[in-house]
């Protein structure tokens, strides 16, 4: 129900694990600690929506905002995602089109370690 | 005539209270269980639209959301925001999306009507027919047993 976030480090990868709910109401506080990371050094950042049972246009919002901030810093930023309903929203926002989405959090710390490496994330 | 009607006051906090209580009434409709994700991001996306219009407005009126189950559920959101606000509904093509020009507020707004108009399919924005105002009306199918002679 409620927002949840967890930071771990995978394979030199910033991992940010969400969970809950991520609408107008609960997004400031995603935006505050994404920016939080960046401003700490963070520059390879996975976002972990595996736990996330609704995200509403607030919360794609912010994760535009942090994919902005850490091109910007010559980061990377990736998503995890599995779940189909939360897979149409990005298809029908075309935010697929924008986003890095992978299914598992190692197949996104492997793509970003090997961006040249032209591998299929699946 | 309305089956339930709420009102609240344009905080960020009460959309998720809508939203619960728009899926519920959307249940008991007889609204199928498949579609029930799209009626709670739909009813999300309308509101949380008023609510931000109330607060770049200043406006401390209240949001209202209308349910109603007749033939079908039928959802009213409705704003009291000056009509021009409403003009800037349009879904951003990809490309546009990550650009750096593109502000939040514009982005917010343009993926939530991309994602209003992704999941209802009977959808219809207007004006409301007295005052300052727009409805947000969504309409879904219901299935339910027919009634007993």
């Amino acid at each position: 129900m409620e927002l949840s976030l967890a930071t771990r480090t995978v394979a030199e990868h910033t991992v940010l694990e969400v969970g809950g709910e991520v609408d107008v109401y609960t997004a400031p506080r995603l935006r505050e600690r994404l920016v939080e990371l960046v401003d700490a050094g963070a520059r390879n950042v996975v976002v972990d929506l595996g736990r996330v049972d609704f995200l509403d246009s607030t919360g794609l919002g912010v994760l535009v905002g942090a994919l902005k901030r850490l091109r910007a810093a010559n980061g990377t930023f990736g998503l995890v995602c599995s779940k189909e309903p939360l897979l149409k929203i990005f298809r029908i926002t075309a935010l697929d089109q924008v986003f890095p989405i992978y299914p598992s959090v190692e197949a996104a710390t492997s793509a970003t370690d090997d961006r040249d490496g032209g591998g299929s994330a699946a | 005539m309305a089956t339930v009607r709420l009102s609240f006051s344009p905080a960020p906090v009460h959309v998720r209270t809508a939203r619960l209580v728009g899926v519920a009434v959307a249940r008991r409709a007889g609204v199928a269980e498949e579609l029930l994700d799209e009626v709670r991001l739909a009813i999300g996306e309308a509101c949380t639209r008023a609510v931000a219009l109330h607060r770049q407005y200043g406006l401390p009126d209240l949001v209202m959301v209308q349910m109603s189950d007749s033939d079908s559920y039928t959802v009213s959101v409705i704003d009291r925001a000056p009509i021009e606000a409403s003009v800037g509904l349009a879904k951003l093509p990809p490309d546009e999306l990550a650009d750096e020009a593109l502000t939040d507020e514009a982005l917010t707004t343009g993926v939530g009507f991309a994602l209003l108009a992704g999941f209802v399919d009977d959808l219809q924005v207007r004006p409301v027919e007295d005052g300052a105002g727009t409805e947000v009306r969504m309409v879904w199918p219901v299935s339910r047993p027919p009634k007993q002679r």
